[in-house]
């Protein structure tokens, strides 16, 4: 009986000219599309995700999406963005409209379980939520801002940090609640509200898109934590290995000195064992995770470099946004990222 | 054969499909039978979707703290509150939206269907140019349009004050408002008496009127009721009430009651957009009056205003009211856009309900229904409205 | 008596009878008014009338400046985002300089002939469509194709059957005045059928079939458009098989069908409660079947009535595209409200 119902339904979605995926593990359904389907946030995230004139998409969390198709694929150029906003981008990716959302989404204990069922195989930006207001109102701390009116995106972890940390510092806001971040980012411009709450990076690339960039300071204080990272759905563990480890090579690299420029260097002369086998040059890792290549590694760094150099590329003093390392510098110069060994 | 040749021979069997009554029997069932299988296949699915990805179907999340913030509230409203409370935020929002709406459009589309036919020429072009702009326009850019308007006046340290204790501001209009006492009850009990005091006057003298031709005007005795009464009552007590006066202090004003930018722009784009289409309506259904009646009215020495109020509309108004009511509709659905600009309405409480708690089935079949019951309560109440306007025939 | 009695052949005899022609009169005044005079009559004739027409002055004044000023002389026409925010403005060269994109979206841009053509086909089909000489039932059928030539354009495939040269674009991938077109066009098509079987299913004799179609009807003009977007966003896909998965942009695209087609029904029952009685009865003797009935006598009648009011569904739907602004489909408007 549902042999032929599906027999029907799959007749009847031909029809409508979609396609009918086998069950199966989603890598499997991902190689047997040949695409990886990325969510992106759309219409566009300066820095982390942009399309280009020509509609290519650009920035941080592209090029994440980029290195988990080479390690796939051993092609950057097989995979389709998709743009989701915030309220669109579960249902998307429960859905199966895209297979991993690389879209500066928060890890949390909810979405890791319950009904969301989600998992994220590694972090690839600490970040915290922060809050922007006008220079003039010369505000130092946001435990000011009693009273003040905020403009907060709906539908995201900003929204119920923002209530959480008024309410624990006892005093009071009156919140401007709008999904599509333009909207929300012209009615601040305008002064619809005194103050804008996002995550750090997120409200980085809203602060350079105001008409007066400089007239805006974007408070010291991170009212949570936001550990942000490429989200797929639960139960492949060979996906999870695929994506955790395509992070985990662009972190390694950086620790061993590997970037674009000396990879292949490094592959003909370098001895050190671990970096010839995170770069395929003693081979089996590759095998270990799945991928289409002994190379994988190589190949993504020499198309994007190693994670120093994306972020600097995308999100770096040099870019509009001008985001300091930080909490996302490797953790042998003081930051966060710790990746596990390729052995 | 025999020799009765009239009596009837017998009918022929008539194969049931070739009879009307039964073949509609079968057609019915058949139909039946497809849509409840489509209906069984689909929510056989869903449950199977949905315990696939772990998904219940529940109504367990009302009764659970929402942990967000609603921007404005006719009830009080904080984080600590249930869902359940945060909807009924979303629905009394979208009701007063609604209400407020209707009310301003009414007035808004006659005024404008009668400018449309105005003899002046230029009025006239100007108001059909407006007309013919908003109504081939998309509703949720005028939207865009306003907020952004109302967004660019100036910040609440640079407000406008227009009035004793009135300020504008990009936080919106702010005005002098009585402060909330329970003192204030027998005010409103006055009020609602004065109501009703009048409604039964306003019967009193058309009767009156109908049996002798002459009736004192009813403006003064409604005024009197409905002013004098709580007048009355608040001076027995001796003015009890104290006026709350907006004052700016740290970020906003505080005091006084508010107009929100967010329900302003929403306010402004609905009625510009709504009664754009009820002057056309009225336009329509002025012109539906035959010629004679108004120069009927005329050749009794009516005033045009006179014309217009007690021999043309009154006719007009069987035309437009089905389409009114519509129009009625369309403006409460309309008001769903209010997402876009973020006034709390009830689907965008409802959307945030459903992101945070990924009960998107739940949310949505309560937005739907509640935008279906407030449909058919409006349509069975102008229905009954129409009833009585329609034209009495003998 | 002694007056003068008047004979027959004496007209000249007759006190009431002018005898010479009179010279002619001047039209009276109204016919032959000066320009300034007809002028002053027409919007300062009653001192009501001149208050409305200063009021209507006194509006343009107030608008118009500040609207020219800022669409004309304060715009500004080339340079970037930088110099629209100083100018302060309308921003023309943004436009233009998004125009592109929001045209195509984000269609891949070496195959961005394949929506011109279907831009340019789209609008030379409108262009016949208008002339009242191409009117016959032809048109219908070089709609039909003309639609599947778009479809196949756009897609590279045709109900899953790849087109030869093309390569597949998957809907996710259309988007600007695209998306917008064709959620609209192919909405008003096959809402049209659909209208017309809701239509003749709530004038049907069986109380089965006006059941359904009554509440199908007053289920989708009772919610907002906005919550059968969502139904079909959040909603469809858990109603489909294990694996089954309906592209984003067709479940949209069959919101707007339902929604137009209650509408439409809407509409076409008007016209058949306009079709005079007789006419069904007179289809009924001359010993017609039910759809004969409908197809040669009612439909033609009751749908050419209702052209006016198609015409306006079909204008409301074209503007009600943008809410797929709301759940994340690119279109039109999108790219305009960037930056």
């Amino acid at each position: 009986m549902k042999n032929w119902l599906m027999g029907i339904a799959a007749v009847g979605a031909m029809l409508l000219g979609t396609t009918v995926a086998e069950a199966g593990r989603d890598l499997d359904q991902i190689k047997q599309r040949g695409t990886l389907r990325c969510g992106v946030q759309g219409p566009s995230n300066p820095g982390f995700g942009v399309p280009n004139a020509q509609g290519v998409w650009e920035g941080f969390n592209a090029e994440i999406c980029r290195s988990v198709a080479i390690t796939i694929f051993n092609d950057p150029t097989k995979v389709e963005f998709v743009p989701v906003t915030t309220q669109s981008r579960f249902p998307a990716l429960t859905n199966g409209e895209v297979d991993i959302l690389s879209n500066n989404t928060t890890w949390t204990l909810t979405r890791d379980t319950g009904v969301n069922r989600f998992n994220f195989p590694a972090i690839v930006f600490y970040d915290g939520q922060a809050v922007m207001v006008p220079r003039r109102l010369n505000v130092t701390t946001a435990k000011q801002l009693n009273g003040a009116t905020v403009c907060v995106q709906p539908g995201t972890t900003t929204e119920l940090n923002l209530a959480d940390f008024f309410r624990q510092n006892n005093i009071t806001f009156r919140p401007v609640v709008i999904e599509a971040l333009d909207e929300l980012r012209r009615a601040y411009d305008q002064g619809r509200c005194d103050v804008f709450t996002n995550d750090f990076a997120a409200l980085a690339a809203q602060r350079t898109l105001l008409t007066n960039p400089r007239d805006h300071v974007i408070l010291p204080e991170r009212i949570s934590k936001e550990p942000l990272g490429p989200t797929i759905r639960q139960g492949d563990e060979e996906l999870t290995n695929i994506v955790a480890w395509t992070v985990f090579a662009l972190i390694d690299a950086e620790e061993f000195g590997i970037t674009k420029a000396n990879v292949d260097q490094f592959a003909a002369t370098n001895t050190d064992p671990r970096v010839r086998r995170l770069l395929g040059v003693e081979p089996g890792m590759g095998a270990a995770i799945g991928a289409a290549n002994e190379n994988w590694a190589r190949t993504i760094i020499k198309a994007y470099g190693n994670y120093g150099e994306i972020f600097d590329r995308w999100l770096g003093p040099s870019t509009p946004l001008g985001l300091e390392r930080g909490q996302n510098n490797i953790w042998t110069k003081g930051g966060l990222l710790y990746a596990p060994p390729a052995r | 054969m025999t020799d009765r040749p009239f009596e009837s021979r017998p009918q022929p069997a008539v194969p049931f499909w070739n009879d009307p009554a039964k073949r509609g029997i079968v057609l019915q069932f058949g139909l039946a039978t497809f849509l409840l299988f489509v209906i069984w296949t689909a929510w056989t699915n869903m449950l199977d979707n949905m315990s696939a990805r772990g998904l219940v179907f529940g109504w367990d999340y009302l009764s659970r703290p929402a942990n967000f913030a609603i921007g404005e509230s006719l009830i009080p409203f904080s984080a600590q509150d249930t869902y359940g409370r945060a909807l009924a935020v979303g629905i009394i929002n979208t009701i007063r939206i609604a209400v407020v709406g209707i009310f301003v459009t009414t007035i808004l589309g006659i005024a404008l269907g009668v400018m449309r036919l105005s003899s002046n020429p230029l009025l006239a072009r100007l108001v059909s140019g407006y007309i013919e702009v908003v109504r081939n326009t998309p509703l949720l850019l005028q939207l865009f349009l306003w907020y952004a308007i109302i967004n660019s006046l100036p910040g609440p340290r640079q407000a406008v004050h227009f009035g004793p204790g009135m300020y504008l501001s990009n936080r919106g209009m702010k005005v002098p408002w009585v402060e909330w006492s329970p003192a204030l009850w027998p005010m409103i009990w006055a009020l609602v008496a004065g109501i009703i005091g009048t409604i039964i006057a306003s019967h009193m003298l058309a009767r009156r009127r109908e049996a002798t031709g002459g009736a004192p005007p009813l403006l003064p005795i409604a005024a009197g009721l409905i002013l004098g009464l709580p007048f009355l009552a608040s001076a027995a007590q001796g003015f009890p009430a104290t006026l709350s006066i907006p004052v700016l202090q740290g970020f906003n004003f505080s005091g006084g009651i508010e107009l929100s930018p967010e329900f302003a722009a929403l306010l402004a784009g609905l009625v510009l957009y709504t009664a754009a289409f009820v002057a056309e309506i009225v336009r329509g259904g002025i012109q539906s009056v035959f010629k004679g009646q108004w120069e009927a009215a005329r050749s009794l020495g009516l005033s045009s205003g006179q014309l217009m109020r007690l021999v043309i509309l009154p006719q007009a108004l069987r035309v437009i009211i089905p389409p009114l009511t519509s129009q009625y509709l369309n403006l409460t659905k309309n008001s769903s856009l209010a997402v876009a600009i973020g006034y709390p309405d009830l689907v965008h409480i409802s959307n945030t309900t459903m992101n945070q708690t990924g009960r998107a089935v739940e949310a949505i079949l309560v937005f739907a229904s509640i935008y279906l019951t407030i449909s058919l309560l409006t349509s069975a109440f102008m229905n009954w409205y129409n009833a009585r306007v329609a034209i009495m025939e003998r | 008596m002694n007056a003068p009695i008047s004979t027959p052949t004496t007209a000249r005899a007759l006190s009431f009878v002018r005898g010479e022609t009179l010279p002619q009169m001047p039209p009276p005044d109204d016919v032959r008014l000066s320009l300034s005079r007809r002028v002053a009559r027409t919007y300062f004739g009653t001192p009501a009338n001149a208050a409305i027409t200063i009021g209507c002055i006194l509006v343009l004044v107030w608008l118009l400046p500040p609207l020219l000023n800022w669409a004309l002389l304060k715009a500004t026409w080339t340079g970037n985002a930088t110099t629209c925010r100083e100018a302060g403005g309308a921003c023309w060269s943004f436009i233009r300089e998004k125009f592109l994109f929001s045209v195509f979206g984000l269609y891949p841009f070496e195959l961005r002939w394949r929506p011109g053509l279907v831009l340019a086909l789209f609008a030379g089909m409108v262009a016949i469509s208008v002339q009242q000489r191409f009117w016959s039932g032809k048109l219908i059928y070089a709609w039909i194709a003309a639609l599947a030539v778009m479809w196949g354009l756009m897609g590279g495939q045709v109900l899953g059957i790849p087109v030869p040269g093309l390569d597949p674009v998957p809907t996710r991938l259309w988007g600007g005045w695209l998306v917008t077109i064709f959620l609209a066009v192919f909405g008003a098509a096959l809402a049209y059928p659909i209208g017309i079987v809701l239509a003749l299913g709530r004038r049907s004799q069986r109380p089965f079939v006006r059941l359904v179609c009554v509440c199908w009807i007053e289920f989708i003009r009772g919610v907002p458009l906005i919550s059968l977007l969502f139904i079909a966003t959040f909603i469809v896909p858990l109603f489909m098989p294990t694996g089954v998965e309906l592209d984003r942009l067709i479940r949209a695209q069959i919101a707007f069908i339902m929604f137009a087609a209650a509408y439409m029904a809407e509409v076409f029952r008007g016209g058949l409660q306009a079709i005079p009685k007789g006419q069904y009865e007179g289809a009924d003797s001359i010993g017609l079947n039910y759809s004969q009935k409908m197809r040669l006598i009612v439909l033609p009648q009751a749908l050419k009535i209702t052209i006016p009011a198609q015409v306006n569904t079909f204008i409301g739907m074209f503007k009600d595209t943008t809410l797929v602004l709301i759940i994340g489909i690119f279109d039109f408007f999108t790219p305009s409200l960037k930056g």
